[in-house]
């Protein structure tokens, strides 16, 4: 039992991390219907920021709490001025042409952007502060419940909350579900399409550079290429949940957490990403369009 | 209140619009009739800037608005119904509306319009938390319609309402049309059903092949042997 607990906490923690990015894919896709393959390089590049950021930081004595708050928040900020940037100078002059452009485009970008980071920092595993402080107070779970997983968690559903406000609330949320659903005729209500897609390329960023922040502190590494491995593991959650679906995209990065961590636990770690691109493959022959795909009933 | 002055729209390299010219009067409705493909939707859509004319001008209020983006062409009190309505399926019959008025921040304003749209229609006041793409094909015209209305347009586009209805449907959506513009709105109607077009405006505008063959009151159109021949069935 105690050790169904720590796989269950184990991949709960993973999926969530999954499902943060996976709604970045999954909001972009739902707006203009492109599959952003930059979109783990975001991630990445929110944890190379986080870790620049720590380390001077620290270097000029900073408080632990302080640290991780201003690292977290210029994440966000850059990974954030990325991801407009790469829809303004890959995507947006594309738009109009044949679908299969912008998505060569983003597989170019996000080879780009590894490289860049490569060349400008470096090809080797770089050691990431554990930026998160220990809690007194959680030590008795200790055994099952660390700080950092803790951290992730808490933050991970904090991030999910706000998105889900935002969007069901707010006029920019509203414009969005306009635009993903009908964008001409979001084009005649008054909405500035081009405002919200970059609004969605800005928060899909923000949301991925929280999730390399914390799952860089959490594993305490990082390089150039983490990005394009999580990104792949999240894009497999987007489409497992259904793409184009927000809460498709969390479920699908929590169903992909808890069957990598139980394959890990109960067969061998060698098997997690059978298991992980299996249940892709069974899912997409069984409901083609995701768990939650839209299916949408429409009279005409 | 609307002038269009000779307006070429294309689509590639296909000239869609040729020299459109077509004028609007303060409290009038205008019906732009012709067959499938003539050009109907596309005028409307270069008035409303979706596509653009590439050469020619469009005068609204007084202000040229042919290279207005369409946001700020809707702020200007000019909203467009298109063929087909386009409701927004998952948003609910209210949030359709709130989309409505996406542009305005008058928020007393706004529920006051809200509420007299659902005195106008009951039946959407009855489906208010239903998603709209759930509505019948009425119910999503009269919807779609009243969601123009909620931006407080000065110059209505409507692009076939009565579009896939049932003749009773119709005539209920075409006395909605009669009423709104009492209230001021002035309209411009595009239908391929021309006589009930014509029967419910003042004047009209025939196209083919994306040019204007003729322009007349509503009246006299219906009476012209050639309008009769090739639009009215008679």
């Amino acid at each position: 039992m105690e050790q169904f607990l720590e796989y269950f906490l184990s991949g709960l923690t993973r999926g969530s991390i999954y499902a943060l990015i996976a709604l970045g894919y999954t909001m972009v896709y739902g707006i203009i219907g492109l599959i952003n393959f930059a979109h783990g390089e975001i991630y990445m590049i929110g944890a190379f920021t986080a870790l620049i950021v720590a380390t001077a930081l620290t270097f000029l004595g900073f408080p632990p709490l302080a640290i991780l708050l201003l690292a977290a928040l210029a994440a966000v900020i850059w990974a954030s001025a990325y991801g407009f940037t790469i829809e303004k100078v890959a995507y947006k002059p594309l738009r109009g042409a044949q679908r299969l452009s912008p998505l060569i485009s983003a597989i170019g970008m996000s080879i780009f952007l590894q490289n860049y980071v490569m060349l400008a920092q470096t090809s080797d595993f770089l050691r990431f502060p554990a930026l998160i402080p220990d809690f007194k107070w959680l030590a008795p779970w200790s055994h099952i419940m660390s700080t950092s997983r803790f951290t992730i968690l808490v933050t991970a559903a904090a991030a999910m909350i706000f998105l889900t406000l935002l969007i069901k609330y707010t006029r920019t949320g509203k414009a969005m579900r306009a635009t993903s659903q009908d964008r001409e005729m979001a084009l005649l209500v008054g909405v500035n399409v081009d405002r919200v897609i970059s609004s969605t390329f800005i928060i899909g960023s923000a949301l991925a550079a929280i999730g390399g922040l914390l799952i860089a502190s959490h594993v305490g590494q990082i390089n150039y290429y983490v990005g394009f491995i999580a990104g792949l593991k999240a894009f497999t959650a987007a489409v497992l949940g259904g793409i184009g679906s927000i809460p498709g995209a969390v479920l699908g990065g929590l169903i992909l957490g808890w069957t990598e961590s139980f394959a890990t636990g109960y067969v061998s770690s060698e098997y997690e990403d059978v298991f992980a691109f299996g249940l892709l493959v069974l899912i997409l022959i069984l409901r083609p369009s995701g768990i939650l795909g839209k299916n949408t009933a429409q009279k005409v | 209140m609307l002038t269009i002055e000779s307006i070429n729209t294309y689509y590639g390299n296909i000239r869609a619009l040729k020299n459109i010219s077509i004028d609007i009067a303060q409290g009038e409705i205008v019906a732009l009739i012709g067959a499938n493909g003539a050009g109907k939707t596309t005028t409307l859509k270069s008035i409303s800037g979706i596509t653009p004319p590439r050469t020619g001008r469009i005068r609204f209020m007084g202000k040229e608005i042919q290279n207005a983006a369409p946001e700020k062409i809707v702020a200007m009190g000019l909203c467009h119904v298109p063929e087909g309505r386009h409701i927004f399926p998952q948003l609910s019959v209210m949030e359709n509306l709130e989309m409505g008025a996406f542009l305005r921040r008058d928020k007393a304003e706004i529920k006051k319009d809200l509420d007299y749209i659902m005195s106008l229609f009951p039946i959407l006041a009855q489906r208010r938390k239903q998603a709209g793409g759930t509505l019948s094909g009425g119910e999503q015209q009269m919807l779609a319609i009243s969601r123009a209305l909620m931006g407080r347009p000065k110059l209505l586009l409507l692009d076939e309402p009565s579009l896939g209805l049932a003749p009773l449907i119709i005539r209920q959506i075409f006395e909605i049309i009669e009423q709104i513009n009492r209230s001021g709105t002035t309209i411009f109607l595009i239908e391929q059903n021309a006589n009930l077009a014509l029967k419910s405006s003042h004047r009209g505008y025939v196209m083919e092949n994306g040019e204007i063959t003729l322009t007349d009151t509503a009246d006299k159109l219906l009476s012209n042997e050639d309008v009769k021949k090739a639009y009215l069935g008679i």
